[in-house]
């Protein structure tokens, strides 16, 4: 008995010795000429520096992660070399739900070579990765999340290492409410989300504002993003007999709402809006005919820097077609702004290898003042909130997503005029 | 001797499942009573009998029900029969139906672009309905072939796992195959719009999904109570050594039964493909979970239980959350009901399996054939 305990014993006090190997973190350092508080990245002479994206890049949802990914890979190649090193883009898929994030982060944060990531995509995924992220020192910037609750002044010190480009969604709300109360003149509005953060709160944020402004909500329902049979939960809708609906939720789910909202008795002249998260070509396919006419809140693209005509020129050449979601822009925003604050952060030894303070990076970008990005002056708030935050509303004239091309023609922006 | 009897009645477990089922039982009638009071202003007093919704709004709802609930009915005979043979639970079912809805979507496009299928859609329709019959079928037999036959004479929880094994096979290779993307099947004109049928207008692709689908489970129906190949499908049910016994091909009866709950699981996909559009490779992930559910609601193993199954949960999702959870007002807090029920359809959906569950554990008509099988 005694033979067998032993060994098992040594085993439990070798794990337990070895244990804090394992854990992503990353203890107080100093490497070469530099010491930080949380870790320092070396990256040596020669090599490249390690930036990581998590993106939603396969599923329904795809289009949004490679039209982010493709910003980034822009911004790399406009920048070339950061601090004399050139510059290794690693990622990982996130799925666009918290399971997703879980994962993707994990695999990111295993990886000491990441100096810094780009992500999450969708608000959901943002939640339950960032924290495990900064656990390990990895500061990330966020080219899509729009959820408030993100960079809440009440967020808790897990969310330190977390900024964002994209706008903050009590902005988005609020434009959505102003145009429907406003340019619509529709008095009478119903929401559904689908229980995703970013969905809900969006929703939560356009009901209240609707109402601010002396509009009535009918009903605010929700769906789960596996549904396919939204006719009941239409049906509850069109009871309380909206003039409007508005549903920020995701392309899936989007394309059965738009779809058959058309065949449910009452419904066929609500008038249909939906947000940034289904500003895509994919979602004309999902919706079909039924998009035509419809509204999306989404970034303004009129209002962004003169650079994004070029950007735009270069993403024709290379991808050979137009953006597929509204956030390319916001993630070479995020992109520049890290290789900016890494070359104000990174320190040089005798031999030529380069040291980055972790700590040192995540305050050189939330001291980002006055950064002239594709999307307007960025300037970070001590939350994160870094965006010059300008919407629109766009209206799809057609079904075809060949003819995807926001702005002028599909979908067409229709305010502000 | 009968005083310790009528104690030993009242266990605790007993006492437990039978609170349980009234609790369950008043919350549910507690809700639906709420729901035709309303404007109501308190849920403790009693007013006039009388919902939100009008008569037509019921009806439609439990139309839509209809019309998923065939889908899944459709499925759920696939659990039901091989289930009834092999006593396994054949769980890439699912997947069967998705790689049935999901090759056929590359002929109806090519259709779609060609014009033929508005020249002559009925046509179209039987051609794409048949492509996904093949194709889940072959898929069906070739699941059979590699992962089921070879553990046939293993302990049962062997099968089941390799079940699960093959239906993630299915997904990752369609995953492979097509992109991880989805995909829209084009649209059939005439199926645009709603038919009126007894005064109320019924949606074109609904009818003809309930339409097709009646048609196919009666057909298969019959061919089980009817045919040579149908008696032996239940002789083999009901004891397979006896029937291999009385020389009756086992092997090739359960081919059969593959082949033709794989059939049906494959038009099912089309007809699925029909009302909502969008086909990907996971599709038939919950569709499957929801049609063994309604087999397990119906009495696994029987074939009419997995018809009646499927469209009782089926319409269970369409009307629960209203008629449940919007009269379920809680003074205090949920003075207006449960907010947002639809989200909470999928809890009305496996509550109900509960419900049926824990009155008969058998399932709506699984009685009679689980006392032979016992």
């Amino acid at each position: 008995m005694k033979r067998v305990k032993l060994p098992i014993a040594l085993m439990v006090a070798l794990l337990l010795v070895a244990a804090p190997y394992f854990v992503a973190r990353a203890p107080a350092a100093t490497v070469g000429p530099v010491t930080d508080p949380i870790g320092v990245v070396r990256v040596n002479r020669g090599q490249p520096i390690t930036i990581a994206y998590w993106f939603v890049i396969a599923g329904p949802d795809a289009s949004l992660g490679i039209d982010t990914r493709r910003g980034v890979e822009i911004a790399i190649e406009d920048k070339k070399t950061v601090a004399g090193h050139s510059i290794r883009l690693i990622g990982e898929d996130s799925g666009c739900n918290a399971e997703g994030g879980t994962t993707a982060a994990t695999k990111l944060a295993a990886n000491r070579a990441v100096v810094a990531a780009i992500g999450s995509n969708c608000s959901s995924e943002a939640r339950a990765g960032v924290p495990i992220l900064w656990k390990a020192g990895i500061s990330t910037v966020s080219p899509s999340n729009t959820a408030p609750d993100l960079t809440d002044p009440q967020r808790t010190k897990d969310w330190d290492g977390y900024l964002r480009t994209a706008h903050n969604d009590l902005v988005q709300g609020r434009a959505a409410a102003l145009f429907v109360y406003y340019a619509l003149s529709v008095r009478r509005a119903a929401t559904i989300h689908d229980g995703s953060i970013y969905a809900e709160r969006l929703a939560q944020r356009f009901a209240e504002i609707f109402k601010k402004l002396g509009g009535t909500i009918t009903s605010q329902e929700a769906v789960s993003p596996t549904d396919t049979d939204m006719r009941p939960v239409l049906t509850k809708v069109a009871a309380g007999n909206p003039q409007l609906i508005y549903y920020p939720i995701f392309i899936a789910s989007g394309g059965f709402i738009t779809r058959q909202a058309k065949e449910v008795a009452g419904l066929q002249r609500t008038i249909l809006m939906s947000a940034d998260g289904t500003f895509s070509p994919d979602f004309l396919k999902a919706a079909g005919e039924a998009a035509v006419g419809m509204y999306h809140s989404s970034p303004d693209f009129g209002a962004f820097a003169a650079g994004y005509q070029a950007f735009l020129q270069k993403h024709q050449r290379k991808y050979g077609e137009k953006p597929l979601a509204p956030f390319h822009a916001h993630a070479y925003d995020a992109a520049t702004m890290i290789f900016a604050a890494i070359e104000k952060v990174a320190k040089k030894d005798s031999a030529g290898n380069t040291y980055i303070g972790r700590k040192a990076l995540r305050d050189a970008l939330y001291a980002t003042k006055d950064f002239k990005g594709l999307t307007g002056t960025l300037t970070c708030n001590p939350y994160g909130d870094c965006a010059d935050p300008k919407i629109a509303v766009y209206q799809v004239t057609s079904a075809d997503p060949a003819k995807w091309n926001p702005g002028a023609e599909n979908p067409k922006k229709v305010w502000p005029r | 001797m009968m005083q310790r009897g009528v104690l030993q009645r009242f266990s605790v477990i007993g006492l437990y499942l039978w609170g349980f089922r009234v609790g369950v039982l008043l919350i549910v009638l507690w809700g639906s009573f709420g729901t035709f009071q309303a404007g109501c202003p308190s849920a403790l007093t009693l007013c006039d009998f009388k919902s939100r919704y009008a008569a037509d709004v019921w009806l439609d709802l439990v139309i839509y029900g209809l019309s998923q609930g065939s889908v899944y009915a459709l499925l759920a005979l696939g659990y039901t029969m091989v289930y009834g043979i092999l006593r396994m639970i054949n769980f890439a079912h699912g997947d069967v139906f998705m790689a049935g809805a999901y090759t056929a979507y590359y002929l109806a496009a090519a259709f779609g672009r060609s014009g033929f299928l508005n020249r002559s859609p009925l046509l179209a329709l039987a051609a794409v309905l048949a492509l996904a019959a093949i194709t889940a079928m072959s898929i069906a037999l070739l699941i059979e072939r590699v992962a089921y036959r070879p553990l046939r004479r293993t302990p049962r929880l062997v099968a089941l796992i390799s079940a699960i094994g093959a239906s993630f096979f299915l997904e990752y290779a369609f995953r492979g195959f097509f992109g991880s993307g989805f995909q829209a099947y084009p649209e059939w004109n005439i199926f645009k719009g709603e038919w009126t049928f007894l005064g109320t207008g019924i949606l074109r692709t609904q009818a003809v999904v309930i339409v097709a689908s009646v048609l196919l489970m009666a057909g298969l129906y019959a061919y089980v109570m009817r045919t040579k190949t149908g008696t032996a499908m239940r002789a083999v049910s009901e004891d397979l050594e006896i029937a291999s016994l009385m020389g009756i091909d086992v092997d090739r009866v359960i081919v059969v039964t593959f082949a033709i709950g794989g059939a049906a699981a494959g038009a099912a996909g089309v007809l699925y493909a029909l009302v909502f559009k969008q086909v990907h490779f996971f599709m038939g992930f919950f569709p499957g979970i929801k049609a063994f559910t309604a087999a397990v609601l119906g009495g696994i193993g029987n074939i009419p239980g997995a018809m009646l199954g499927g469209l009782f949960l089926g319409i269970f999702e369409s009307v629960g959350p209203i008629l449940i959870l919007e009269g379920l007002r809680v003074p205090g807090i949920y003075p207006a009901g449960i907010p947002a029920p639809y989200q909470l359809k999928d809890v009305i959906a496996f509550t109900m399996l509960v419900m049926v569950l824990i009155f008969r554990p058998s399932g709506i008509l699984g009685e009679r054939l689980a006392g032979k099988k016992a």
